[in-house]
């Protein structure tokens, strides 16, 4: 007996004794998913959970993740965090479910992880954004399939100084919460390293839900500062450049909106041309990357049509959750030969795993965080849409302003220098 | 702090307290005759903003003029007044005018639940805005800053014109006059023949109707967001507490107070400038229980 023909005895036989050990195929894969349903930010929640429906239809009608279709239940994060630490106990130990995607605020990441991992079942968070859960802690159940505050707020931070590296003076208009208070913090600390000499001029942290921001902007018009941050979202972040823009504060000072990208639409020809918006990723729908890729040009018509919008961030977060879900089912398929894996291999198959969700590929590292690109650009308002859209894009490379794992932020972002603005691998795309 | 940071703070302060004026002297208003502290007004605000500025935005969009905006939020004060406020009077408070305080509380509260709930289902969670209103009167160079019209101007100018109206109406016309006999001392009111539930139903309409006209206001110049009704609630009734509750005029004086302290708070400290109007109210009430302008209740047995 040769060594070839060895080979083809001995290869079968491995496979029936690891089939062994295989889990039983079920008939349907259950995942639970939190959202904003209701409050201020069923702006991110509701866009999702219609995502999220079209693209398990999508996924099901392709034939499922290896052939087991795949359903959802969700749960809505606006009921509080008792409830949802409750819900989400409910679908863990009475339902069952196969894996769960929570959530969208930060607050109750920080709740759910380490239940998560009391629970031990797979928990992706979608599209929380808190920087700690991993530079703190270690979870064995957690991942996260999109990228963290810190690259988002540096990434903006790279953005501003290539694009104005000559301002003076800058100021801060923040919803008065951990995510304002946080982003803040990380904006600042990478601002005063990559550009020492730049002056804070103004910090407002405005009740959250702040119906007016007339004060603050009187204020402003008279401290004329070179720069305006504000990483406010939904109707805050709409009121704010409103009344801004009003008032003609675009006129002296450059508005920096790291999450703008999720109001372009909303804010209509309210938001003026020349401010920097950011994305929370690579997420546009005019990703410049993208537009020649029918699956991608094809879901963005599918959802306008569906939902009257386009998609916006926690869209894209949405599909990067669920093939990341498929991703690790297929990859742990495939180092079992095959066959069906148990749950704690499915767990094994997220951390280094590579897919694709609506943008560029994200890998997740041994941490469990994500590693993703970034996006931002600067509004065009132009006669193809009666929104402002995104000119001068560039795409920042994950990788070089992703806090190294076993590294804390704030330290890591200390340690940078001005090379750094140059060092980091940036695409731009000119439109 | 220099001369025209004075006046800046000033003029940011007036145009913030117009609008809290217009909800809060509902709220007292309603108060001052039924002795109701009614959360629902929370939701007729709301609700104001929400009308306004969807059938506005559809107006708009059909190609009417933009002026249109203005009578539009008159009709909205009354349709909250009338259609909302009045059937909740009618079949809801008048039978409870007779239980507890803290039934009457809890039962405007689930109102305001419910409208909650209801405005949800209406309109989604997604933020509205329309600011046809605010553009329409374009903006004014004060002191170097550009301030819109609608808020420097418009604002102040009708919350006195709300003020001057009650005070005219409570003062010098019958309805009025009944309304105080009847904000006085109710039995001796329905005992001389005063119809107490028609001046109940009449209080209740113009104070939901105030609160629209709130909303209506505000629409043009915020994104009207699931949630505000809430904020504003709390607000006015710290403007209401604040004043002494019934107090019309009062109102007026308390919404200036703590319109006026949040400004100056966002120019010298803005760390404090959620806290002001409660910490106003705190001063206030630590010195006058009853509130600035209210009067020492005679408890009958």
């Amino acid at each position: 007996m040769n060594f070839k023909k060895l080979l083809q005895l001995a290869v079968p036989l491995v496979f029936a004794a690891t089939s062994a050990f295989a889990a039983e195929k079920p008939e349907k894969l259950h995942i639970g998913i939190t959202a904003f349903l209701s409050g201020p930010a069923a702006v991110f929640g509701v866009p999702a959970k219609a995502a999220a429906e079209m693209m398990i239809e999508d996924i099901n009608e392709a034939g499922g993740i290896g052939g087991v279709p795949l359903s959802a239940t969700f749960i809505d994060e606006g009921a509080g965090g008792e409830a949802l630490l409750a819900e989400y106990r409910r679908l863990v130990q009475d339902e069952g479910v196969d894996a769960m995607f929570a959530s969208i605020s930060s607050g109750n990441c920080n709740k759910i992880a380490p239940l998560a991992d009391d629970l031990k079942i797979l928990n992706i968070m979608w599209d929380c954004g808190t920087q700690r859960i991993f530079e703190e802690n270690d979870y064995r159940y957690v991942f996260r399939t999109q990228s963290n505050a810190t690259p988002e707020m540096l990434s903006a931070v790279l953005y501003l100084l290539k694009t104005k590296p000559d301002f003076k003076t800058i100021a801060v208009v923040n919803q008065d919460y951990s995510w304002g208070r946080d982003s803040w913090e990380i904006f600042s600390t990478a601002l005063k390293t990559l550009k020492p000499d730049v002056e804070v001029v103004a910090e407002f942290f405005p009740k959250f839900g702040s119906p007016d921001f007339s004060t603050e902007i009187s204020r402003l018009l008279a401290l004329r500062p070179d720069v305006i941050l504000s990483t406010s979202w939904g109707g805050d972040l709409d009121t704010f450049v409103r009344q801004a823009s009003q008032r003609g504060l675009t006129n002296n000072s450059t508005l920096v909106l790291p999450l703008a990208e999720s109001s372009l639409e909303r804010l209509g020809d309210a938001l003026p041309s020349g401010q920097i918006v950011g994305t929370r990723g690579d997420h546009y729908f005019l990703h410049p990357e993208k537009l020649s890729d029918p699956a991608f040009t094809g879901f963005v018509e599918e959802f306008k049509d569906a939902t009257g919008s386009y998609p916006i961030y926690p869209v894209y977060h949405m599909s990067q959750a669920l093939n990341a879900f498929k991703g690790a089912y297929e990859k742990a398929m495939e180092a079992n030969g095959g066959e069906w894996p148990d749950k704690e291999q499915v767990v094994d198959a997220m951390t280094g795993l590579t897919f694709v969700g609506l943008g560029r590929e994200v890998t997740i590292r041994e941490d469990g965080q994500g590693v993703e690109d970034q996006l931002l650009g600067t509004t065009v308002n132009s006669d193809d849409y009666d929104f402002a859209t995104l000119g001068q894009i560039m795409i920042f490379d994950g990788d070089q302003i992703t806090t190294p794992v076993g590294k804390v932020s704030a330290d890591w972002l200390k340690a940078l220098n001005p090379d750094f603005i140059d060092a980091v691998n940036v695409d731009t795309f000119e439109q | 702090m220099n001369i025209q940071l004075i006046a800046l703070a000033f003029f940011d302060g007036v145009a913030y307290a117009a609008l809290v004026f217009m909800v809060a002297v509902g709220l007292t208003l309603i108060f001052g005759v039924m002795r109701i502290l009614n959360v629902a007004h929370g939701s007729f605000y709301a609700i104001g903003a929400y009308f306004t500025v969807s059938v506005g935005g559809a107006i708009f969009a059909a190609g009417y003029s933009h002026w249109l905006a203005f009578p539009l939020m008159m009709v909205t004060a009354a349709l909250v007044g009338v259609v909302i406020g009045g059937p909740i009077e009618r079949f809801l408070l008048k039978r409870i005018y007779a239980k507890e305080d803290v039934l009457q509380l809890l039962v405007t509260f689930a109102v305001f639940m419910i409208f909650e709930d209801v405005q949800r289902l209406i309109w989604g969670a997604q933020p509205y805005f329309d600011s046809s209103a605010l553009t329409l009167m374009g903006n004014i160079e004060v002191l170097g800053i550009s301030y819109t019209a609608y808020q420097l101007l418009f604002l102040p100018i009708v919350a006195v014109a709300v003020l001057i109206g009650l005070r005219l109406f409570l003062r010098k016309t019958l309805a009025g006059k009944l309304v105080q006999a009847v904000t006085e001392d109710r039995e001796m009111a329905t005992a001389i023949g005063i119809d107490a539930d028609k001046v109940f139903l009449i209080t209740f309409v113009i104070g939901a109707a105030l609160a629209g006209f709130g909303g209506a206001l505000a629409s043009a110049t915020t994104s009207v967001v699931p949630g505000m009704g809430a904020d504003m609630i709390v607000l006015s009734f710290a403007v209401a507490a604040t004043a002494g509750l019934g107090q019309v005029e009062g109102a007026a004086v308390a919404a200036l107070l703590i319109g006026l302290g949040r400004s100056f708070a966002v120019y010298l400290m803005p760390e404090l400038s959620v806290l002001v109007p409660y910490l106003i109210m705190l001063a206030v009430l630590l010195l006058r229980p009853e509130g600035l302008f209210g009067k020492q209740q005679l408890r009958k047995i």
